[in-house]
């Protein structure tokens, strides 16, 4: 799997930090940063969450 | 003389901490109805998890900028005075006007920003508790406790001097309870727009570390002084009548539970999920502000044509056996993030982050501090909030 952000229609709302701090973060305007575009086992599990909770739907996971 | 209060419409109606049957009916048969919005117009009631979460993520088809969804009857201002009003606030915007003023705050809601105030609610949480065990059992919680501390909070945060508070906090109370004559509350607006735009200028003339001094230094040339006005009134609205009922009628929720009241007070690693059950479960924002279809759309196979208004029902979505097993029972094992109760959607609470660091902090430090905290009103004469835009409690007296 391929975890895709948006950057230009991300709100910041920081939920995929607060779910994975290792797979995400956000930059100094609050917007998202992929920091693990292929997560693996418990990670790609919490990365799938993110992308659910994504309100913004910036977070794609493709493949 | 004060006049009847209003009927409170479907969307409003609860039943101590839960929504009325009549709202789990809409969900379980039709899932939309046809009701009467807050200001007596006909709106679209949609009550499913999975259609809520529809709705608030489609911007394009459902508006927030119409103004249908804000024209109250009986407002006597001018269109003028109305349009100033409405700048800067994100929740009568659509991207991209949306994108643009929300990007401005959101470096000042990140995790990571988040982080960095925790040490200073610590110690907001505690001078309260010390207040409260200083002057001595019994005490009102609300407002010796759920109202100043995230009060406190929001105004070192923005730059808004906290010797104004009680003048505001009452503004805004009144200005967002439905029972309160239109008059009144019109008036209330303009009395709070003064006082936001006299700080606006405070902040122009001499900006400070705070948020509005941000503002003015980083984003000055882009932002007219009616939009950071009306930014401000939304921060210093939405700090004030949110988490501060979630403190109080999330008390009271652990009050009724208390073996779940024990998990939060004594094991650290309960608090995170029993946050986000709480929310979920109390879900104090009936509906937000309600979308306006910008075309005709079918919403759990009604057809709803353009121009009409949608009401999201966030107690009902939360409550649905479609989203989660045994929907009614609060358990603060299972919590997640899942619910919606932030809403969903480009509106998704900017201050969210805010909100859990403050409800992380506040509940288990209240509960250490009073092990015995108890409710001193039987629980039928404890009175909840029912006209207000969003629920809680109007005062709950404890003893400890």
């Amino acid at each position: 799997m391929k975890i895709v952000a948006d950057r230009d229609v991300c709100i910041g709302a920081g939920l995929c930090v607060g779910t994975s701090d290792t797979v995400f973060d956000q930059d100094d305007d609050g917007i998202v940063v992929v920091l693990v575009e292929d997560p693996q086992g418990a990670d790609a599990d919490l990365a799938r969450e993110a992308v659910s909770l994504c309100p913004s739907s910036a977070l794609k996971v493709v493949d | 003389m004060t006049q009847a209060p209003p009927v409170l419409p479907l969307h409003m109606r609860r039943d101590h901490f839960d929504p009325v049957a009549e709202l789990a009916e809409v969900r379980e048969s039709e899932g939309v109805r046809r009701v009467t919005s807050t200001f007596g117009r006909p709106a679209w009631l949609v009550a499913r998890h999975d259609d809520v979460r529809d709705v608030l993520a489609d911007a394009t088809r459902f508006s927030n900028a119409s103004q249908l969804a804000f024209s109250m009857p009986g407002d006597t201002r001018t269109d003028e005075e109305k349009r100033r009003a409405m700048a800067g606030q994100m929740l009568a915007t659509d991207p991209p006007d949306h994108t643009r003023l929300r990007r401005f705050l959101t470096p000042e809601f990140t995790v990571r920003r988040m982080k960095r105030l925790e040490p200073r609610i610590v110690e907001i949480v505690e001078q309260h508790l010390d207040a409260m065990e200083a002057a001595g059992s019994p005490a009102d919680l609300v407002p010796s406790f759920a109202l100043p501390i995230p009060s406190l909070v929001i105004c070192e945060l923005l730059g808004v001097p906290y010797a104004d508070r009680e003048e505001f906090q009452q503004r805004t109370a009144r200005q967002l309870d439905l029972s309160i004559p239109m008059p009144e509350r019109i008036a209330l607006q303009r009395e709070g727009r003064a006082y936001m735009e006299k700080l606006v200028a405070g902040a122009k003339a001499d900006p400070g570390e705070d948020m509005l001094g941000m503002l003015v230094r980083e984003h000055g040339e882009e932002i007219s002084d009616d939009e950071l006005a009306g930014l401000a009134s939304l921060l210093l609205i939405a700090g004030h009548e949110t988490t501060s009922n979630m403190l109080g009628l999330g008390t009271l929720a652990l009050l009724r539970h208390p073996d779940q009241l024990a998990l939060v007070r004594d094991d650290p690693d309960a608090v995170v999920p029993a946050v986000e059950e709480l929310m979920r479960w109390l879900s104090i924002v009936h509906t937000g502000v309600a979308r306006t279809t910008t075309q005709d759309v079918e919403i759990a196979g009604q057809q709803i044509p353009e121009g009409e208004l949608v009401l999201c029902a966030l107690p009902s979505a939360n409550r649905d056996p479609s989203f989660i097993d045994d929907p009614d029972t609060f358990d603060v094992k299972r919590g997640s993030m899942g619910h919606i109760a932030f809403g969903h959607g480009v509106h998704h609470c900017l201050g969210a982050p805010l909100a859990r660091m403050e409800m992380r902090i506040a509940f288990p430090a209240l509960l250490r501090r009073f092990p015995d905290l108890a409710s001193a009103l039987p629980f039928d004469e404890i009175p909840f909030r029912a006209y207000h835009f969003i629920y809680g409690l109007h005062s709950l007296p404890v003893t400890w």
